[in-house]
């Protein structure tokens, strides 16, 4: 019998700790528990026939920590075709009429994925890879990863066990006090994920004994429409009289354990800590228990590495910000890889309080593929919210799918064939909540109850290829009354048909609608209203527009959405001081002669809104490179010289900087228009291996303020991407970033390379383990102590070239 | 046989005037202590404080010491563990989410990027120091504890620290390549002790 087929009216019992029986059995500090595989088979098949006499169904192999991180290629096929091998000869052994099973166990890899560690996503599928592999070769019946403590590194190993197998996966991970994983996910994001990416059992195991693992298992259960699974500890260990005791009996484990079946749970186990005896315990006492029927929910919900964002009563707001469309700063920035631009447009979005953001960099002279994959990994490496991947080109949407960490949103589907075979298939693979476009290949149909036809197709379609009406949010599509002035209407119509008819979720992208006409946001807010009181579930705006903002609050006020007002009230209380702040500091700056000096105060104390205002103000009289001669350097100067006498501290000297660049970005827009060109490019990086960055940036910001033309690779960077970079834009000086005494080889290297293809290029280094001598011996040019000595040798090696050019 | 124990703090009182000396900065600057607030104010609720240890018996022949699971070569680990027979090895971590934090202010603020760096690297040692003090109550002759990377202790111990606590399954800690852990504001050390002094 398929386990699968059993699941559907049984409960499953599964194995319970290997480690701590091992370690009885005989294994030493240090030593590799998988190497008993190979080395004590007779141990290891014993205590699996242990738990088939004691009723389990599913026993794991002892593969735990088996990848090829850990051993090399031939061991680990070894040790896995032993592991596997130990639990066939213990199920031929054991007399236990249960039906029975063996799981492949597939445990984390040990190592953190980028961008807080150094695994990247693709290496870590290729890890999984091997070891699925190969229990897929010595014939396990499932797959189960367990004791995952990261949301990112648990969608690997699932994607990596559906692309080796088609073994039913289930998948289990280990919580922390505060009912999160190590990197932040919650379980009602878990289960959207795992969902979505189609596992067959979804988990909790490790981390605490049964009772604190109950307000877990309760929230997998109020969103999971797949069964639940759970292995406890038998509490935590204690050592009693030099003996290791857990706080947690056979007894108690048993009927705690029963409890959570009783709530639903339908796979049952233990983990750290629990014996044969736990498991003997538990099936006696589960026997005659009612299985409950695993029940649908009909949650519409995506996720990102933190938490869900549900798709219910309360309306979604998407921001729109990040697309190319119409924003000419957006597209440099694409363009040149300033990823900082698109970054700070992410975060101000959601201080702003969008729930989602769109992510859209479809621009023809890009590679869209890289681009969006990577924007995508590095917007989710500073915002938590969920992201609408936004594109039309299917290669770039699979490849950001499988990289995103949890269910994103999908833009957008369409009713046309050709899409829907196009994207299906990536929803079905990856998971999402795809944007489905009513229109076909007969265009947008001028009637609601046409896109409401459409609709229909597009689920009929969905259902096809065994994607959930849940999974899918239909956009009937704004458009101009300015063309048509009925087509406001139509497009309310249409959002209350589906709502109502189909009772599937909609999305609009609201402004749209008041193309071509004057004052544009006063219509957007009044539709917006509409729409959302004809049950729109989300919209794709640009939080920036206040009358959206208002109609949004108002309408979640009005209709009972915001308890006690708290939003509402937040969101107005914020509103006249943003008013009154730019009068008043518009007032103040009135005076030209008197901003001069303003602009320096404002400067050196750091106050950046204020320092905006100045600027701006100044830039209507002044040359762009007067105002940097003139004010911006002085004041810089003024706050360097007090860091170097000690007088000024390095918070005092980034506040400066911080404001200085706001002053910068008002002066660069000018001086992009009037050709004024600033001083020479720098290439900057942290060294390969080495993943601090706050020096590095600290001396970017520095070097910005003082008008060089920065690039900023990152940190952890190859000596060939730098090479390269330095190539490319010919530039004179490359700063390097090494923190750790291991990484300065790599910083040795990347000299020697930039040395051997840009001779011309100085060499400037700086870091916590670096000193003068040291510098020297590596090959650098200068060692700048700090960010300020930094600008005085980039300064240095400017006038230089200035000079070279004039005698030349 | 040993025993992994594992432990869960509430978190250790702040210590401002450290978080301000990690940052470079001296007392009562104004606007720095405000924006201070706020941060802490921020992380207050992003941090976790675990650690998970075990004692092994300790045996010293000159330079080499055998901690049971390992032979380390190390002079100065050697003097630090003099006449000590047991030793406490452990890996503790305040949790990701600072690294996040850090990480997400590196591009809109560095001040505050730096201030949560001094923020992390102040709770983490506060962190071990509230662990060792309890270690201090439960066992007689403690001795300071003692990290790879000090002194001529290999960093590379890490790997082998981290392999046998299971810090990865139990609080999350992991060793790059370049042996770097991550959650960055993570600690791994030695602690020496004696079982039989009083």
């Amino acid at each position: 019998m398929f386990i699968k087929d059993y699941l559907k009216n049984n409960l499953i019992f599964l194995d319970g700790g290997m480690g701590t029986m091992l370690q009885k059995n005989g294994l030493k500090a240090g030593e590799l528990p998988e190497r008993f595989n190979v080395s004590n088979p007779e141990i290891v098949t014993s205590i699996h026939k242990a738990y088939f006499d004691a009723g389990s169904n599913v026993i794991s192999t002892n593969t735990f920590g088996a990848n090829v991180l850990k051993y090399n290629e031939k061991e680990l096929e070894n040790i896995i075709k032993s592991a596997v091998q130990n639990v066939k000869t213990a199920r031929e052994q054991s007399k236990g009429s249960q039906p029975k099973w063996i799981a492949l166990d597939v445990g984390p890899t040990g190592r953190m994925l980028a961008p807080y560690g150094d695994l990247s996503f693709e290496d870590a599928v290729n890890v999984f890879k091997k070891t699925v592999e190969f229990g897929v070769k010595y014939g396990v019946d499932l797959i189960l990863i367990e004791t995952m403590t990261d949301s990112y590194e648990t969608k690997a190993a699932v994607i990596a066990s559906k692309e080796c197998c088609n073994l039913p996966i289930f998948v289990s991970n280990a919580f922390g006090e505060d009912g999160c994983l190590m990197t932040g996910a919650n379980a009602f994001s878990l289960v959207t994920m795992l969902e979505g990416l189609g596992v067959d059992a979804i988990g909790a195991n490790c981390s605490f004994g049964p009772k604190q693992l109950m307000p877990i298992i309760d929230e997998y259960l109020k969103h999971s429409s797949t069964p639940i699974l759970v292995e406890p500890n038998a509490g935590l260990p204690r050592v009693v009289d030099g003996k290791t005791v857990y706080d947690v009996t056979t007894k108690e484990f048993a009927y705690d354990v029963c409890t959570l079946i009783n709530k639903g749970v339908r796979i049952v186990g233990g983990c750290c800590g629990t014996t044969p005896e736990h498991i003997r315990e538990l099936v006696n006492s589960a026997k005659g228990l009612k299985v409950a029927p695993i029940e649908k929910k009909n949650v519409t919900a995506i996720s990102s590495y933190t938490h869900a964002v549900e798709f219910n009563i309360e309306p979604i707001l998407i921001g729109e910000r990040i697309n190319p469309t119409g924003k000419k700063k957006l597209k440099e920035a694409l363009k040149n890889g300033d990823i900082d631009y698109v970054l700070k447009e992410a975060v101000t979005q959601q201080e702003k309080g969008v729930h989602v953001l769109d992510v859209n960099v479809g621009l023809p002279e890009i590679n869209e593929v890289q681009v969006l994959t990577d924007v995508v990994k590095q917007v989710q490496s500073i915002v938590d919210l969920p992201l609408q991947i936004d594109t039309s080109n299917v290669s770039a949407m699979e490849s950001a799918l499988r990289i995103y960490n949890g269910k994103p949103m999908i833009n957008s589907v369409n009713g046309k064939e050709e899409s829907m075979q196009a994207v299906f298939p990536l929803v079905k693979k990856y998971g999402g909540l795809v944007v489905c476009l009513t229109l076909d290949e007969n265009g947008i149909p001028q009637t609601a109850e046409g896109r409401l036809e459409i609709a229909k197709r597009i689920l009929a379609k969905a259902k096809e290829y065994g994607l959930d009406k849940k999974d899918l949010i239909f956009d009937p599509l704004a458009l101009t009354i300015s063309a048509d002035k009925n087509s406001g209407i139509e497009t309310i119509k249409a959002v209350k048909l589906i709502t109502e008819e189909l009772g599937a979720k909609t999305s609009l992208g609201v402004s749209n609608v008041s193309f071509g006409l004057p004052n544009r946001d006063a219509i957007n807010g009044a539709f917006f209203t509409m729409a959302l009181n004809s049950g729109l579930s989300c919209a794709i705006m640009n939080p920036n527009s206040m009358e959206m903002m208002k109609a949004y609050h108002a309408f979640k006020a009005l209709n009972g959405l915001d308890e006690n007002f708290l939003d509402y009230i937040k969101f107005t209380s914020e509103l006249p001081q943003t008013v009154i702040g730019g009068e008043v500091q518009v007032q103040e700056a009135k005076s030209v002669q008197e901003a001069k000096t303003q602009l320096q105060n404002a400067i050196i104390k750091g106050l950046k809104e204020r320092t905006a205002v100045i600027t701006q103000e100044l830039l209507k009289t002044q040359e762009p490179l007067d105002i940097i001669e003139n004010e911006i350097i002085p004041a810089l100067n003024i706050v360097g010289k007090g860091f170097e006498n000690k007088t000024v501290y390095l918070p005092q000297l980034l506040m400066s900087a911080e404001a200085s660049k706001v002053a910068f970005d008002g002066i660069k827009e000018k001086m992009k228009n009037s050709g004024v060109s600033s001083k020479c490019p720098i290439v900057i990086a942290t060294v390969k291996g080495d993943i601090h960055d706050i020096g590095k940036n600290i001396v970017k910001l520095l070097l910005e303020n003082y008008g060089f033309l920065v690039y900023d690779l990152g940190k952890d960077v190859a000596p060939e991407k730098i090479a390269e970079k330095v190539l490319a834009l010919n530039a004179p000086i490359v700063c390097l970033s090494a923190l750790m005494t291991t990484t300065v080889p790599s910083m040795e290297q990347t000299i020697k390379l930039v040395r051997q293809k840009a001779p011309w290029c100085k060499v400037l280094v700086g870091g916590a383990v670096l000193n003068k001598d040291y510098a020297n011996q590596i090959g650098a040019d200068y060692y700048a102590k700090d960010a300020m000595e930094a600008v005085r040798c980039a300064e240095e090696i400017q006038e230089n070239i200035v000079k070279n050019n004039e005698e030349k | 046989m040993y025993t992994i124990l594992q432990k869960s703090y509430s978190a250790p009182k702040v210590n401002v005037k450290e978080i301000l000396r990690y940052a470079g900065v001296k007392e009562g600057d104004g606007g720095i202590s405000e924006l201070l607030k706020e941060c802490l104010i921020e992380v207050e609720n992003e941090l976790v404080y675990r650690v998970c240890y075990a004692e092994f018996n300790c045996k010293i022949y000159g330079e080499i010491i055998d901690l049971e699971f390992v032979k380390i070569n190390s002079k100065n680990l050697s003097s630090n563990l003099k006449n000590a027979n047991k030793c406490i090895v452990f890996c503790a971590t305040i949790g990701a989410k600072i690294d996040r934090l850090i990480a997400k202010y590196s591009v809109i603020s560095p001040l505050k990027a730096l201030l949560f760096q001094a923020i992390g690297a102040e709770r983490i040692e506060s962190l071990c120091n509230l662990f060792n003090n309890e270690i201090k109550q439960s066992y007689n002759a403690v001795k300071p504890r003692f990290s790879p990377g000090y002194g001529d202790l290999r960093v590379e111990l890490q790997r082998e620290i981290i392999e046998v606590l299971g810090a990865n399954k139990r609080i999350g800690v992991t060793l790059n390549e370049s042996l770097l852990m991550s959650p960055s504001k993570s600690v791994t050390a030695f602690i020496g002790a004696n079982s039989s002094e009083k």
